[in-house]
């Protein structure tokens, strides 16, 4: 036929580059293509982190570019430091407690937000704002509403005949924590909420259904046939709320400054007072390697999940 | 000579042997078809002809050339159909079409030509402005065919390109399919695990069984002369009674031989057998008679007779009749390899 | 039948119930930010003892001068220059390394890239808090101290293992056929990924620009470590540090600020997060 007679024109025009190139060999391309982005992730993830356990053993200050090794001394200083040990119960106190309740909003606002109503979109794009929102405006607002003076939620509290005294939010300890805690929940709950809702939206309608034939309650149905169902997505919001709260600096930075009386400084904020507006790189970075376990589990508890899942799939 | 050529080909998944010492040779201007069950290593076999697999071991010849070692697959001149269809999402029939010569860097109005061309031979000219999504399966298998012959191959690979249609259109497409490539004259591989559409399209079959080629013979020759048990009941449906006879044979037979015994003119170059009757199907053109043979030797197994509709005979579940085989349409296999034995005796 | 149907409205109060509180407490100080930014004055500092004066409402008309007074006679555009300038580098610099890294690791690495791209998302889990001091001590040796190229430099360290993430499963969502097709069709894994997998691969792409741009925009720790000059800050800095004079901070002016970035980002934000949660949920359950 006539297509075929053109066979013999086409094979020689691919004559030319018939052989592999280098476009062609698929190793080689390969690990060309991850190079850049592992050449950055080794050099500026791999090394500080190995620099960070460096400096937690040495003197070093931003100052200089001294490097002295001390041993174990930032850690004995520290470990003896009344202030580290509020700072560590701080971190492990808003980091429970706010993921507590984010784990039970979370939960419920997945419920809200998988059943149909009128409006669903809107209140699903109202309620992701808190965690779209520039983190460190966000903490500026919360202040703001907290104010000492102008304190809206004081108002209101009053108005509501609650409140008789004066809330000085972050003048006292045990409001700047409820507060603080306020905040970490306020930014956590909508990314928690969405993971769980992906999580229910792939859970077969079918099982759910199965339930409701069976005649298994509300009650019976949430706890025996949803939550294990759902557990692994949960975890995952979990553990990544974790790791956003455990180590975060801006709310605690901009709400109190660690106050009052540095009775609410975090790990994160305590690193940064130390080793970067006090200058003393070593204790900060031996402060801020105490995170170092909390992430370590977090990453094992990734991957066994993820094991887990690839098993079962 | 032949035109492709695979030598002890080899692929290991692992410890999953996908194909495992394959030798086969298609001749220029043939339509081979690789029969077999899932997971044979139909697909691997194909995809390493192609160049999208590397082989473990072994070699593969395309027109003469060694080509497993050095040639990518861009350049080893052949054409795939894939199951899926594999159309680019992004673009439209015509530049799906028309991508093949684009990689040659044809001259616009040779392209042009070249799909109309194409796409006329398969009648799909009033669709090229359209994007996959919007086509039938059908249409989707044509655009996908016509891609595959625009740039004038000198191989086709076909993973079961019929697969995703209904039936009926499928009895056309495999029509059509043959036409074309007898037209073209181009060598081509077809992989099916569909034994009627292998037997219908392939000049010849090769029959394959976890990894390696049990068979390869004409339609004629593989159906009427297995080359082992597995072939045996592989082909054909239902598929060849295989009835442990003496120690160390295995009698094969085609159910549509294996008929009441007064149906045979004489006793001569027959053999028969008493058969306990469990079960009568009728189908419309035949029935099928599912029982047992009573029989000295070996008691107890399990045979189908086909018996066409011009076969009256009264036949009532529960009765044991004579049934009987032509000598001639007897098949012996070894016992224990399964091989058959074809020395003299057929 | 009746006890049903009662039940029946009880769940649907319940729930909308619900689903007020929850807009509610979401919403609530993004209200406050439009209430403190556009109230006079005099509306606005009130103090709270008053128990007369309602402040969840405007009870002066609403007032344009905080927003004139940010945008005049404050850095803020200047700071909005910074951050979108940082952004785009790091859009660029992030696309460079993440793009060709997610698809050798959905393609062209095997079994042994799949560890590999789990070990590089886990890296996105190491957070700015344990690495905003050794970087301290990298900045001040590279002489990049209260530099906007400091934030270059080290934003691409979450955007890049996140982005990378993303892409690996965008590129394995594309129909490995369609790419073997294309190589048999007659081009190198090179030109089909030209040709093939970046057109198939855009909207993907676009979810990491928006993403990296993002994540740019949240970062306050870095930016609070190493830039110190007002005229260098990022918005996220900006804002919270340097909107004051002397102590005391211009709230309807700040609030103003927190109110026109927050709100696109929000939006934009919002269109994209579903393909931002499934990536991040595939990289945790699925490897
Ligand atoms: N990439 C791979 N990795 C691991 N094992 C594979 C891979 N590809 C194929 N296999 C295995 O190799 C064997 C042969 O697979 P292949 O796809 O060639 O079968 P097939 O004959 O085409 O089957 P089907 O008719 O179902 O398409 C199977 O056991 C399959 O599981
Ligand atoms: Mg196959």
């Amino acid at each position: 036929m006539a297509l075929r007679n053109e066979a013999p024109a086409q094979v020689a025009t691919v004559a030319v580059f018939r052989h592999r190139t280098l476009a062609d060999r698929e190793d080689l391309l390969g690990r060309l293509m991850l190079a850049p982005a592992m050449a950055y992730v080794l050099l500026l993830v791999g090394a500080p982190l190995v620099l960070a356990l460096l400096l937690s053993f040495s003197a070093a200050t931003a100052g200089s570019l001294s490097f002295s090794w001390v041993g174990l001394r930032n850690f004995a200083t520290i470990v003896s430091d009344p202030q580290f040990h509020s700072a560590l119960s701080n971190t492990v106190l808003f980091t429970v407690v706010s993921q507590a309740l984010v784990v039970i909003l979370a939960t419920a606002g997945a419920f809200v937000l998988d059943a149909a109503f009128v409006g669903r979109r809107l209140v699903r794009f109202l309620i992701l704002l808190p965690w779209a929102a520039p983190v460190s405006l966000a903490a500026m607002a919360w202040t703001w509403i907290f104010d000492s003076t102008f304190s809206v939620i004081n108002w209101t509290l009053k108005v509501a005949g609650v409140l008789h005294g004066w809330f000085y939010w972050f003048g006292d300890p045990t409001l700047a924590k409820i507060a603080i805690i306020a905040v970490h929940v306020w930014r956590t709950f909508p990314f928690a909420t969405v993971i769980v809702l992906a999580g229910r939206a792939s859970i077969p309608r079918d099982i759910s259904e199965a339930a409701v034939i069976d005649g298994a309650g509300f009650w019976r149905k949430l706890f025996q046939v949803e939550m294990p169902l759902l557990l692994p997505i949960v975890t995952v919001a979990v553990l990544f709320g974790v790791v956003f709260t455990s180590t975060d600096l801006g709310i605690v930075y901009l709400l109190t400054r660690g106050g009052p009386y540095n009775s609410t400084h975090v790990l994160a904020s305590l690193a940064f007072q130390r080793g970067i507006l006090g200058a003393d790189l070593g204790q900060g970075a031996a402060i801020a390697l105490f995170l170092l376990p909390v992430l370590i589990v977090v990453a094992a508890a990734m991957l066994r999940l993820a094991r887990r899942t690839e098993v079962g799939t | 000579m032949a035109y492709v050529e695979t030598r002890n080909l080899q692929k290991y998944f692992g410890d999953v042997r996908a194909v495992d010492g394959v030798d086969l040779a298609v001749a220029e201007g043939e339509l081979i078809v690789l029969l077999g069950p899932s997971g044979c290593g139909k697909t691997t076999l194909m995809r390493m002809i192609a160049g999208l697999e590397q082989p473990t071991a072994g070699e593969i010849y395309i027109a003469g050339e060694r080509v497993d070692e050095d040639i990518p697959p861009r350049a080893r001149g052949i054409a795939m159909v894939f199951q899926s269809y594999a159309l680019y999402p992004h673009k439209t029939a015509y530049d799906n079409i028309a991508f093949p010569l684009e990689a040659l860097r044809r001259a616009r109005s040779f392209i042009r030509d070249a799909v109309q061309k194409a796409a006329g031979m398969f009648g799909i000219g009033h669709l090229l402005g359209r994007r996959p999504r919007q086509l039938s399966g059908g249409e989707r298998q044509r655009v996908a065919l016509a891609r595959a012959v625009v740039r004038s191959p000198r191989v086709f690979l076909f993973d079961e390109p019929l697969s995703n249609l209904d039936a009926k259109l499928r009895a056309v497409a495999r029509f059509e399919l043959k036409q074309f490539q007898r037209q073209l004259g181009t060598t081509t591989i077809y992989v099916t695990h569909d034994q009627v559409e292998a037997m219908g399209l392939g000049d010849r079959i090769a029959v394959m069984d976890r990894g390696k080629v049990r068979q390869v013979g004409s339609p004629q020759e593989v159906y009427e002369n297995p080359a082992d048990t597995f072939v045996a009941t592989f082909l054909g449906s239902p598929p060849m009674n295989l009835v442990e006879w003496s120690g160390d044979t295995i009698l094969g037979f085609r159910p549509e031989n294996f008929l009441p015994k007064a149906v045979f003119a004489t006793d001569d170059g027959v053999v028969s057998f008493r058969l306990r009757v469990r079960e009568v199907e009728h189908l419309g053109a035949s029935r099928l008679v599912y029982g047992m043979l009573e029989e000295r030797v070996r008691t107890d197994q399990p045979v189908i007779a086909d018996l066409p509709v011009t076969i009256r005979t009264p036949i009532a579940e529960g009765e044991v009749y004579d049934f009987a085989v032509a000598r001639r349409a007897l098949r012996h296999f070894d016992a224990r390899t399964g091989l058959g034995q074809y020395d003299g005796a057929t | 039948m009746t006890a049903r149907r009662a039940l029946r409205i009880v769940r649907r109060a319940i729930l909308y119930v619900a689903a007020t509180a929850f807009t509610v407490f979401a919403v609530m100080p993004f209200y406050w930010m439009i209430l403190t930014a556009f109230k006079t004055n005099q509306d606005l500092y009130v103090g709270a003892t008053d128990l007369s004066h309602v402040p969840w409402i405007f009870n002066q008309r609403p007032t344009l001068e905080h927003v004139k007074l940010l945008l005049a006679h404050t850095p803020y555009l200047t700071w909005v220059e910074n951050t979108v300038f940082i952004g785009a580098l790091v859009v660029l610099l992030t696309l460079i390394a993440a793009v060709p890294a997610g698809y050798s690791l959905a393609r062209l690495t095997g079994r042994w890239g799949e560890r590999l791209g789990i070990g590089i998302f886990l890296t996105y889990l190491i957070p700015p808090t344990l690495l905003f001091i050794p970087f301290a001590r990298v900045i001040a040796m590279l002489g990049l101290q209260n530099s906007v190229w400091a934030l270059v430099l080290v934003y691409p360290t979450f955007t890049i293992p996140f982005c990378t993430w993303l892409m690996m499963g965008f590129f394995r969502s594309v129909p490995r056929d369609i790419e073997d097709q294309a190589m048999i069709d007659g081009y190198s894994r090179a030109a089909v990924i030209r040709k093939i997998v970046l057109p198939l691969a855009i909207s993907g792409i676009l979810t990491v620009v928006i993403f990296a741009f993002t994540l740019v925009m949240q970062d306050f720790v870095y930016a609070l470590t190493f830039i110190s000059s007002v005229g260098k800050m990022t918005v996220s800095l900006g804002v919270p540090v340097a909107l004051v004079r002397g102590d005391v901070f211009y709230w309807g002016s700040l609030m103003a600020a927190c109110l026109i970035t927050s709100i696109p980002i929000a939006v934009v934000y919002n269109l994209f997060i579903d393909r931002f949660i499934a990536g991040l949920t595939a990289g945790a359950l699925k490897g």
